[in-house]
């Protein structure tokens, strides 16, 4: 049983109508906040690929522009940071990881993404698969900006947003979960605000 | 690193509120008995947690402000908006209870363990809490890893913890830089940190220096660029931004 926080009325409760869309813990933000461990990567779109590797081998990699040919989805999704921010209605343009794995023969049970910069995380392929997950490289109609994690991201809006890895550069197929930057700092292994899975022993 | 992480059960505890310092004009430390704590290293956060009577509850999250042997304490900046910060800044009492879990995080902390590297924290703001921890657990533990805090305030009354950093010696170095006023005669730093001014501040790189840089997310944006410019590699630079309410 919480005690009650004598005088505390909250005051940002009522900024939204949609407060089941809140997960536990968070607040619904209009600002978007910037998370990251180190320095935001800049890496020219001349050089920079998306690849889905396993094991040593590279099975597919695209360069930005055969990335940008395929097909682009809109979509409208609420992400929460485990800081404890929410925003809603982020309107993001991005390639399904549907697309990208149907062009690979593969049967992994988890993803490690990779990133520049040395980022990585952990996600079951259950859940980056069937229309949950994208590689984003627009957000609101504009190039998705470097330090929200430009030029592409991982966008897998029901998890936490730190899986949503940023200035990711591709997939690693795994038959065993192997965890991440932040799952080996103590946060949670999968991530579920629904059930505030913030740290590792939530 | 890996493996250091905390593995013990995060779990709320009832915190009662001990004595609260006034920093500045909208600053406050606020010191927490928290039973069962386990002990935390320099450089991390908790989390508190607000209930309203009707069960309404909001969470944030703080940087500790203690160093690992002493009482935890948080230092929290009153946002103009916020929702939890006015009320931990103007309603709370000693003796109020809140919840409080932690510690948290693993990444932004002091491996002191490493004496090699010359550290260089840059703090902007309130930026300058996790450093307070860093500085006294350096001093507690008479480590003489050399030390430099560049912090960014807006005035010299905005300065947090100043008579603290002021007396500090023993290998450390603290320089201002005032952003938006200067008193007369001021013969720190002027302006935001730039690229000339953390070329004279930054230690040189063949000393395998280590950084921390904490404050708003375009201060830390910025100044991380510019050591990264600097030939900082970006796994010597490690970063903690705030924002939101």
């Amino acid at each position: 049983m919480s005690p009650i926080s004598r005088g505390f009325h909250g005051r940002h409760r009522d900024t939204t109508a949609d407060t089941d869309r809140v997960p536990p813990g968070q607040y619904v933000t209009t600002d978007f906040p910037v998370l990251s461990a180190g320095p935001t990567p800049h890496t020219p779109l001349d050089n920079w690929s998306f690849s889905i590797k396993q094991g040593r081998d590279t099975l597919k990699s695209w360069s930005w522009p055969e990335l940008q040919a395929l097909p682009v989805e809109d979509v409208t999704v609420d992400i929460s940071c485990v800081t404890h921010w929410t925003k809603l209605d982020t309107r993001w343009q991005g390639v399904s990881i549907d697309t990208l794995l149907s062009q690979v023969e593969q049967d992994a049970r988890y993803v490690l993404a990779f990133c520049d910069g040395g980022y990585t995380t952990n996600l079951p392929i259950a859940d980056v698969t069937s229309g949950q997950a994208w590689v984003a490289f627009g957000y609101d109609g504009q190039p998705l900006p470097a330090e929200h994690g430009g030029p592409a991201r991982l966008l897998v809006p029901h998890l936490y947003f730190w899986k949503s890895a940023k200035w990711v550069r591709g997939l690693e197929l795994l038959a065993a979960d192997e965890p991440g930057f932040w799952e080996r700092y103590g946060y949670h292994n999968y991530g579920d605000p629904w059930r505030e899975q913030r740290y590792a022993s939530d | 690193m890996a493996g250091t992480a905390v593995r013990e059960r995060l779990t709320w505890r009832v915190a009662t509120v001990g004595a609260m310092i006034d920093e500045t004009a909208t600053v406050r430390t606020i010191e927490l008995d928290i039973p069962d704590w386990m002990s935390h290293r320099a450089g991390q956060h908790l989390d508190i947690r607000l209930t309203a009577e009707d069960g309404y509850v909001a969470e944030r999250s703080y940087s500790i402000a203690s160093t690992p042997d002493e009482p935890v304490a948080i230092t929290v900046e009153r946002l103009v908006d916020g929702e939890v910060s006015p009320y931990l800044t103007e309603d709370l009492r000693a003796g109020d209870e809140i919840e409080v879990r932690g510690p948290i995080g693993g990444y932004f902390v002091w491996p002191w363990q490493d004496p090699a590297s010359p550290l260089l924290l840059v703090a902007g703001g309130s930026g300058v809490v996790p450093f307070r921890s860093i500085l006294r657990h350096r001093s507690d533990i008479g480590n003489t890893t050399p030390t430099r805090l560049l912090y960014s305030a807006r005035s010299l009354p905005d300065v947090i913890y100043r008579a603290e950093l002021d007396a500090t010696s023993d290998g450390v170095q603290v320089s201002y830089t005032l952003t938006r006023q200067q008193p007369p005669g001021w013969t720190g730093h002027s302006g935001r940190v730039n690229d000339a001014l953390l070329h004279e501040v930054a230690w040189p790189l063949e000393q395998r220096p280590l950084a921390y840089i904490c404050g708003p997310t375009a201060f830390v944006e910025s100044v991380a660029a510019a050591l990264v410019g600097l030939g900082y590699p970006g796994d010597r630079v490690k970063t903690e931004r705030f924002g939101g309410a």
